[in-house]
């Protein structure tokens, strides 16, 4: 990335560019443009609710909001719930995704190309498309409201399978054969080879999978009923609702906190999640 | 290894995923289908086959109408408008403009939101009057709108909204296609004295392709399956005019309990998807190469 703009920029020096970077200030008036919501939820949510349509450089600075938001709703069971559903989940998804992933790149089974399609199958037809009748399956094992039933329609990711199976494509046969030849069984091969050289693709997938269940809404909306169960998101669209009649400054308190700990995470691994998302898709 | 010891372990390590996969994502979608043609079950009338009575429903059905035809302008209204705005903050971030990595983070922050918060926030915007897309207007003399509460207006708020959340996520994929031009390319065409202007369109949007497809065809999958904002700020009104296709399944099958219309539904959306997949898929296989 480096030598490519140290090229760019002493090529411009060479060569006069006819345009004077005119379009600079354009991406930069985009990029405050794009950041002011945010930044509007910052300043709603640390100034006292008079102040949340009046921008006086000066005025107080307050956290009651956030302590107004914390004890309006029970966002820590919310927190907490969250937390057990993308742990649990990656973890299942890590599994999963690993033992199919390896049967698709070093194993010619009868049938692999069918089944490899049956699963890219979910690529399009994701989990939320299905609320219907996968309330109606959930409902037929008694998994409603209940923090499993969030996370098992995704936890065989199709996304997952497909990129580990990329990845373990591209291991060296010989580094096989070689733990083969010392005796390692195929789950060895795959737990000591495969695993550890595939680290990089399981980090990228951890962050988009933690991040786009932290995020979900619609299907943990559909499948819970009940605080101890309810994931962030949709307790915070419940506290959203205009029927909790909770003011603004409030209420951007409560969203500033259910987003914190994934944009703090996000502000800190900032070069981690965009590889991973890049890495994610572009495979 | 045996072609039969292959059968046995291949299949075995598939087997857990496969089970979750089948049970979550092919059968519900064979039962859907299923569904689709039966009159909904109760305790004292058992469901009945009733042909394509749904369908024949749907077809004269102006909500489920609406729905559809609001899902293609909001797709068309956000994927095409995210993906030019996308290719222009990649390349600028792709350059040493002064301050890149803030601006880079400004433009891709929207993604790592989730929808939910993101309508509380904009709701603040949209609100009439006190909103602060209002207030600015005032400040212009214009009068406010009710974004929201106007049928003409409602669906371009949710596409503003969508764009500025969804603009930042494409952008990483163009910018790590960027990347991989080489710069001597560039280079080239600069001592030849091409503009900045005939070096994007002769050298790098046809080198982008691959990832416009790419993107374009997940955008368009993904506008079909985003409805999490509804839910915040309009509830697919007022009168239908911001409904979209998932939203009102959601709505005939958890508010109306018409689960066998709400699976005729569902039908549609499963076919556009699959389109759309098969699109991907042709494409993918002219032009990229996965193996």
């Amino acid at each position: 990335m480096t030598d490519g703009t140290m090229t760019a920029a002493s090529a411009r020096s060479r060569v006069r560019w006819p345009t004077i970077r005119l379009d600079w200030i354009a991406a930069w008036l985009l990029g405050v443009l794009w950041i002011l919501p945010l930044a509007y939820a910052f300043w709603a949510a640390f100034h006292p609710s008079e102040f949340v349509t009046r921008f006086e450089p000066f005025a107080p600075l307050t956290l009651d909001n956030f302590r107004e938001a914390w004890t309006y709703a029970p966002f820590a069971r919310y927190f907490l719930n969250t937390f057990l559903l993308v742990t649990g989940l990656l973890a299942a998804q890590f599994v999963l995704c690993t033992l199919a992933g390896f049967a698709f790149a070093r194993f010619t089974f009868a049938g692999h190309q069918v089944a490899f399609a049956l699963v890219l199958m979910q690529l399009m037809i994701t989990p939320e498309v299905l609320i219907v009748e996968n309330y109606a399956t959930m409902a037929g094992l008694g998994l409603v409201d209940s923090i499993p039933a969030i996370a098992l329609p995704y936890a065989a990711s199709a996304f997952g399978i497909f990129l580990l199976r990329q990845t373990f494509k591209t291991v060296p046969r010989e580094l096989e054969d070689a733990a083969r030849i010392e005796g390692c069984s195929w789950l060895g091969v795959l737990w000591r080879v495969y695993v550890p050289l595939a680290r990089p693709v399981y980090l990228a997938y951890g962050l988009v999978s933690v991040s786009h269940h932290w995020n979900n809404f619609l299907w943990p909306l559909v499948i819970t009923n009940s605080v101890e169960t309810r994931p962030l998101t949709v307790g915070l669209a419940i506290f959203a609702a205009p029927e909790s009649g909770v003011n603004w400054a409030v209420l951007s308190a409560g969203t500033l906190m259910s987003v914190a700990p994934l944009l703090v995470a996000f502000l800190l691994f900032q070069r981690q999640f965009v590889q991973s998302f890049m890495q994610a898709g572009i495979k | 290894m045996t072609p039969r010891m292959a059968n046995v372990y291949g299949w075995l390590l598939l087997m857990p995923a496969a089970i979750l996969l089948i049970a979550f994502t092919h059968w519900p979608t064979v039962a859907t289908l299923i569904s689709s043609v039966y009159s909904p079950g109760t305790p004292v009338r058992p469901a009945r086959f009733i042909g394509l009575d749904n369908y024949r429903l749907l077809v004269d059905d102006p909500v489920f109408i609406q729905a559809a035809l609001n899902n293609l302008w909001f797709a068309i209204g956000t994927v095409v408008p995210s993906i030019a705005l996308a290719i222009l903050m990649a390349i600028w971030v792709n350059e040493n403009i002064p301050g890149r990595g803030l601006l880079r983070l400004a433009y891709f922050t929207p993604t790592i939101l989730p929808m939910v918060a993101a309508a509380n926030i904009w709701l603040f915007f949209y609100t009439p009057d006190i909103g602060l897309i209002d207030q600015v207007l005032a400040l212009f003399g214009s009068s406010g709108r009710n974004w929201l509460g106007d049928p003409d207006l409602v669906l371009p708020s949710l596409i503003v909204m969508t764009i500025w959340k969804e603009a930042g996520f494409f952008m990483i994929f163009y910018l790590a296609a960027l990347q991989s031009i080489p710069p001597e390319l560039r280079e080239a065409a600069m001592l030849e004295g091409a503009s900045r202007w005939s070096f994007f369109w002769k050298v790098t949007f046809p080198l982008l392709m691959p990832t416009t497809l790419f993107v374009l065809v997940n955008a368009l999958l993904n506008s079909f399956k985003l409805v999490d904002h509804l839910f915040i700020l309009t509830k697919g009104g007022p009168n239908n005019a911001s409904n979209l296709l998932l939203y009102y399944i959601y709505e005939t099958a958890f508010s109306f309990f018409d689960t066998s219309y709400a699976a005729t539904i569902t039908m549609v959306l499963l076919v556009l998807l699959a389109l759309l997949a098969l699109a991907k898929f042709w494409l993918f296989e002219k032009r990229v190469h996965y193996q």
